[in-house]
């Protein structure tokens, strides 16, 4: 990359089978899969060899259908899978020398609580819902090593007015909050701790196209302001276009294709990646 | 290197896959430009002159032929084959590229999107304000509109407000495509302005134009594209 600058996280042939593998099917490479499926032993090759950088303040977008691993991909990253072959480096942790996925658990927890955030498609996943929305923020700086209540309530009131959750709503449970508003505790909840690298996992899906709109704002604002990076899975090739500086496709498990997101949406070379961009309203 | 850009046996030809079809775009094309000069092409819809300029803008990846450009930061790279982070610092500082459609985010008014592209290349938010107020008045966009979504905008206006937020960046190489097409007379003269301003500043730029008495005025040479082929004329 001409070293003219260098990767927040870099992720090198990561992979993540589910299931033994056997004779038939001898690794992700192999031809006797269907699609990613070995009819054998059942094991599924969710992502092969996958390998990518993302640099200071870029968005990094993953399109792909349902099934070809993005998912995956991002809860490989975030630790909430094991991997099962493949190498990560933060820049933020270790000098970015040491192998993410070789860590011990209690690095990775450090890791998550204080390098990285996620926003999870299912606010449930990603949210206490009985906690209060301010109670929830203050869990993740907590972990991260925070002690004083007042800081962390400053903190989480000012994180939430960011978001545009009501000041006098912050200690509601999510719980009795829309979806939308939901999404934006959870978005508040994962930027507590400063990480510089950001992983968006299908946000706006399922959002109607005003809350939707409010919440890309939030995030484009977010980029802009602090300039953090972001990993952004969506099948929404418009979020996309909006956010992304450069868009890796995924089939399969596989990655089929990346480039610049203007080059994957009008110059796309494979014919997954065309049927996907034709297939645009 | 001595000019700025230089294209080489450009070729360009599209792959579609689900059709089972070849599309031949363009091929040979060759093009020289010196630092400063004001080059157009004309020709019909479909001739293959955007292609042209998206192969230099990276939108279009390239496999045969070469695009010299001398960046002022990287020196000389292939645009065919910088890496993609490469070319979107080249995007950023030093290469623009205006087309006849506005592409925004959706609730951004005029006045964040200008100042956005000054930030954007790192400058501070007070002289980034005052940047914006300076090129939006230069351009006559209306006062009113400023603080609106571009979106309501006319035609003449995103046109406007579109090479404003390119011009603001003073890019070493400003990519034309149809900047006038569907414009009236008096939004056609404040484009020209504009250009003639830009050219006094030192913009190398490569244009596409219908309008062949607008370019006669403002074009140092001009080259005519028929059927993916280029001819000087």
């Amino acid at each position: 990359m001409a070293g003219f600058e260098s990767p927040v996280i870099s992720v090198k042939n990561l992979s993540k089978q589910f299931g033994p593998g056997c004779s038939n099917c001898q690794g992700a490479r192999s031809e006797n899969l269907i699609k990613n499926y070995c009819q054998v032993c059942g094991t599924v090759y969710a992502c092969r060899d996958v390998s990518f950088d993302v640099f200071p303040g870029e968005v990094l977008g993953i399109v792909g259908e349902s099934g070809s691993g993005k998912s995956t991909l991002m809860q490989c990253l975030y630790f909430d899978q094991d991997t099962t072959n493949g190498e990560a480096y933060l820049a933020a942790y270790q000098n970015g020398e040491e192998n993410l996925f070789k860590q011990s658990s209690q690095q990775k927890r450090y890791i998550r609580n204080h390098v990285m955030g996620k926003v999870y498609q299912n606010p449930i996943l990603g949210l206490k819902m009985d906690f209060s929305s301010i109670g929830n923020i203050a869990e993740k700086l907590i972990s991260a090593g925070h002690r004083k209540v007042s800081l962390m309530e400053e903190r989480g009131t000012e994180l939430l007015d960011k978001v545009n959750i009501p000041v006098h709503r912050r200690k509601e449970a999510p719980k009795n909050f829309s979806g939308g508003m939901q999404q934006r505790v959870q978005i508040a909840k994962a930027l507590s701790n400063n990480p510089p690298l950001l992983l968006l996992d299908e946000v706006t899906t399922g959002l109607d196209l005003s809350v939707q709109a409010s919440v890309l704002d939030l995030i484009k604002g977010l980029q802009r302001e602090l300039n953090i990076s972001i990993v952004l899975v969506s099948h929404d090739l418009g979020v996309i276009r909006m956010l992304a500086d450069r868009t890796m496709v995924m089939l399969e498990g596989r990655v089929i294709e990346q480039g610049l997101t203007d080059q994957i949406l009008e110059d796309p070379q494979h014919q997954y990646t065309q049927q996907l961009v034709h297939s645009l309203l | 290197m001595e000019n700025l850009l230089e294209i080489n046996d450009l070729s360009k030809s599209f792959e579609l896959h689900n059709l089972g079809k070849h599309i031949h775009a363009v091929g040979g094309v060759n093009i020289h430009l010196k630092e400063g000069e004001f080059v157009g092409i004309t020709g019909k819809s479909g001739s293959g002159k955007s292609t042209i300029l998206k192969c230099i803008y990276g939108t279009y990846r390239l496999k045969e032929g070469s695009i010299f450009y001398n960046s002022s930061k990287l020196g000389p790279v292939n645009l065919a084959q910088v890496s993609e982070r490469e070319m979107l610092h080249l995007r950023k500082h030093e290469i623009g590229y205006v087309s006849q459609f506005l592409n925004v985010m959706p609730r951004t008014t005029a006045r964040q999107l200008v100042k956005q592209a000054i930030l954007e290349m790192g400058g501070e938010h007070e002289l980034a304000d005052k940047e914006t107020e300076t090129i939006l008045s230069h351009f006559e966009l209306d006062r009113e509109l400023w603080d609106s979504y571009p979106t309501t905008f006319s035609g003449g206006e995103k046109l406007r407000l579109n090479i404003a937020r390119a011009m603001v960046k003073k890019p070493r190489l400003l990519l034309l495509d149809e900047p006038t097409a569907s414009l009236d007379q008096d939004s056609k003269w404040k484009v020209k302005l504009l250009i003639e301003q830009l050219m006094k500043e030192g913009t190398t730029m490569l244009g596409i134009f219908h309008d062949l008495e607008f370019m006669n005025d403002l074009c140092d040479r001009e080259y005519n594209m028929q059927n993916g082929t280029l001819t000087f004329c």
